[in-house]
């Protein structure tokens, strides 16, 4: 696993929705085997970025490589299509839908011929249950059972797993971590490590030092749309990158403004 | 650990248990016992009025059958999270077209036709683009073009006939097909229970009619997901107008004349079908047996009342009390049907 291309690369990609201008400049990159984990404040442009990756904004300017040769995606599914999967920021299933419908909406498979296609609810419930109860989700046993009814961890792994069974080689996770409790969110750290022994590229966002400091080989910060910060593991202190994520300033400052105002 | 990724064969297989359960479940189920409970009452009050008879059967089929050929796709669209009012103006408009084209200036009724499923498409595809292109909310879009096609259509009847009505004769074969009654049935009735098959296949078996249930649930998700849903929504806006002016067309085949005014009562039936059939004002849920269930049983009430010794000024208030019971009932097997994982313990 020592490939010398990044899978994905981003080279001085700038994204401005009209007048507002949320990324500017970005260089970045993850290779196979890789957990790069991208930090920074609310509003940074996190989403924003991995948006661009997969195919849900086009870049305003630069371009973004696939294995050093330039790609532009037309729509999530052609990023899909290349092995990009993404679970995206609260979102990623349907509450109302059963589990196997959830996952597989898009990429219905099914049985039959010409317009008698029919989606094959069998095979659906049998590929969805096994891929969650791989990520440990053994509560599931019933592919028609509704996603509303599980809880919020769950519906996360549910989001993972049908991000990895169609996602072949980088895997986006716009913070799946929030919201959980810390026994899910340990789930959620183990499913990482285990794509990444896959030999998947794995962008990883959270807001919580610990859990990027758990699972990252690679750290890239974000500060008002920019890279203010682009390390290896190890190269910074716990601290020093508590500070980056919080905008640059520093944590001993922000106690002090907390106990000022209290 | 890492061949937990891979896909295997599943050791279990999990499709017995949940026929009995998902059918109680079901909020199609909430429709059909709302329906039985109301033919039975009227049953019973109706059973020396002929109620009971093909011909009492008849009358309130004949009378679902045109709400229900353009409930189905108002129900498509709000499970995919939209609404259409603006069939209350299509119809009229599809109607028109036809009875001028081949009434006044005597069209072949085939090329006739055509024509009006074209200006019905395009008045879908109107909606749709505005819908999705603009983003504001599809009630406010189809309001607007229920009373642009409305006016348009008062207008250019006056310019065209003169009148705001004009008459056609379709010839036989037309008749037969779309326009004759069978057995005191319309032929419109055939259409809607042919089409709710056929729409039965599309949105609970058909990979389409899962995207429908996506958008509906969540349009941002869906799209992540690689569905294409503007294109899925500009399409069943398209479905519903070109639905409707079937339903148009085969009123102006049977009753030998069409009308320009504005069908306000339509808007109303069938947002009321699909919600006492059990489908979630706000998307993303619904089916398409309950939306014929909720058919039925507006038939019942509205027309159904005429057969019977209840008063037809109670007909009003039996539909707003039904519909309160069917909204909150919804709710509930909405509640059922996603705590399954919590409650099966115990069963
Ligand atoms: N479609 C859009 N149109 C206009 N502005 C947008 C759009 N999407 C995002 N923005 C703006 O871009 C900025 C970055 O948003 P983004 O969602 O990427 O932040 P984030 O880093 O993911 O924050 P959080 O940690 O809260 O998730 C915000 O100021 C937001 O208002
Ligand atoms: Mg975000």
């Amino acid at each position: 696993m020592s490939e010398e291309k990044p899978v994905l690369e981003l080279c001085n990609v700038d994204k401005s929705f009209g007048p507002i201008d949320v990324l500017h400049n970005i260089n970045l990159s993850v290779k196979a085997g890789e957990v790069l984990c991208l930090l920074g404040d609310n509003g940074a442009g996190k989403s924003t970025l991995i948006k661009t990756m997969a195919g849900v904004h086009a870049p305003t300017n630069g371009e973004l490589l696939m294995d050093g040769k330039p790609v532009s995606f037309r729509g999530p599914k052609a990023a899909q299509e290349a092995g990009i999967a993404c679970v995206h920021q609260f979102g990623g299933t349907f509450p109302l839908m059963s589990i196997s419908r959830s996952f597989f909406a898009g990429v219905e498979p099914t049985k039959g011929w010409g317009p008698f296609k029919v989606f094959d609810r069998k095979k659906a419930n049998e590929i969805a249950v096994h891929e969650v109860r791989n990520f440990g989700i053994t509560r599931i046993d019933d592919g028609d059972r509704l996603v509303g009814g599980l809880s919020g961890g769950e519906r996360q792994s549910l989001a993972i797993a049908r991000a990895v069974y169609f996602g072949a080689r980088v895997l986006i996770l716009d913070e799946p971590t929030a919201a959980l409790g810390v026994k899910q969110s340990a789930h959620v750290l183990r499913i990482v490590n285990e794509a990444k022994s896959r030999g998947l590229a794995v962008i990883f966002i959270t807001h919580q030092v610990m859990h990027a400091l758990a699972v990252g080989d690679h750290f890239a910060v974000l500060i008002r749309g920019g890279i203010a910060a682009d390390f290896k593991k190890g190269e910074k202190s716990r601290e020093e990158i508590t500070d980056l994520m919080a905008g640059g300033e520093s944590m001993a400052d922000l106690e002090a403004q907390i106990n000022v105002s209290a | 650990m890492s061949e937990a990724i891979q896909t295997t064969k599943s050791s279990k297989s999990t499709s017995s248990r949940l026929a009995v359960g998902e059918l109680i479940r079901s909020p199609a189920m909430g429709a059909f016992v709302g329906m039985i409970l109301v033919f039975c009452i009227f049953a019973a009050f109706g059973y020396h009025r002929n109620f009971l008879t093909l011909g009492g059967i008849a009358n309130w089929m004949n009378f679902a059958s045109t709400i229900g050929i353009v409930a189905i796709p108002v129900g498509f669209l709000m499970i995919a999270g939209e609404l259409d009012i603006s069939v209350g103006a299509m119809m009229p408009a599809s109607a028109m077209t036809l009875g001028v084209l081949s009434g006044h200036f005597e069209l072949p009724i085939a090329l006739g036709m055509i024509i009006t499923f074209g200006v019905a498409a395009l008045v879908g595809l109107v909606n749709g683009l505005l819908v999705t292109r603009t983003k504001v909310p599809s009630f406010i879009v189809t309001l607007a073009t229920l009373f642009a096609v409305g006016g348009l259509t008062l207008t250019l009847s006056v310019i065209f006939v003169d009148r705001p009505q004009v008459a056609y004769y379709a010839p036989d074969w037309a008749k037969a097909l779309f326009g004759d009654r069978y057995f005191g049935f319309r032929a419109a009735v055939f259409w809607w229970l042919l089409l709710t098959g056929v729409f039965f296949f599309v949105l609970h078996k058909s990979p389409w009619g899962n995207w429908i249930f996506a958008v509906g649930g969540d349009q941002e998700s869906a799209r992540n997901a690689g569905i294409p849903t503007n294109r899925l929504k500009i399409s069943l806006f398209v479905l519903c107008s070109v639905c409707t002016a079937f339903a148009g067309m085969c009123q102006v085949i049977q009753f030998n004349s069409a009308q320009s005014a504005t069908n306000f009562p339509l808007i109303f039936n069938t947002i009321i079908a699909c919600v006492v059939g059990g489908v979630v004002l706000t998307g993303g849920f619904g089916t398409l047996v309950g939306i014929f269930f909720g058919t039925m049983t507006l038939g019942i009430v509205q027309q159904g009342i005429g057969y019977t010794e209840i008063d037809r000024n109670l007909s009003s208030l039996i539909i707003g009390v039904m519909l309160l019971l069917a909204v909150l009932m919804n709710g509930t097997f909405q509640k059922l049907a996603t705590s399954w994982s919590t409650g099966k313990k115990e069963d």
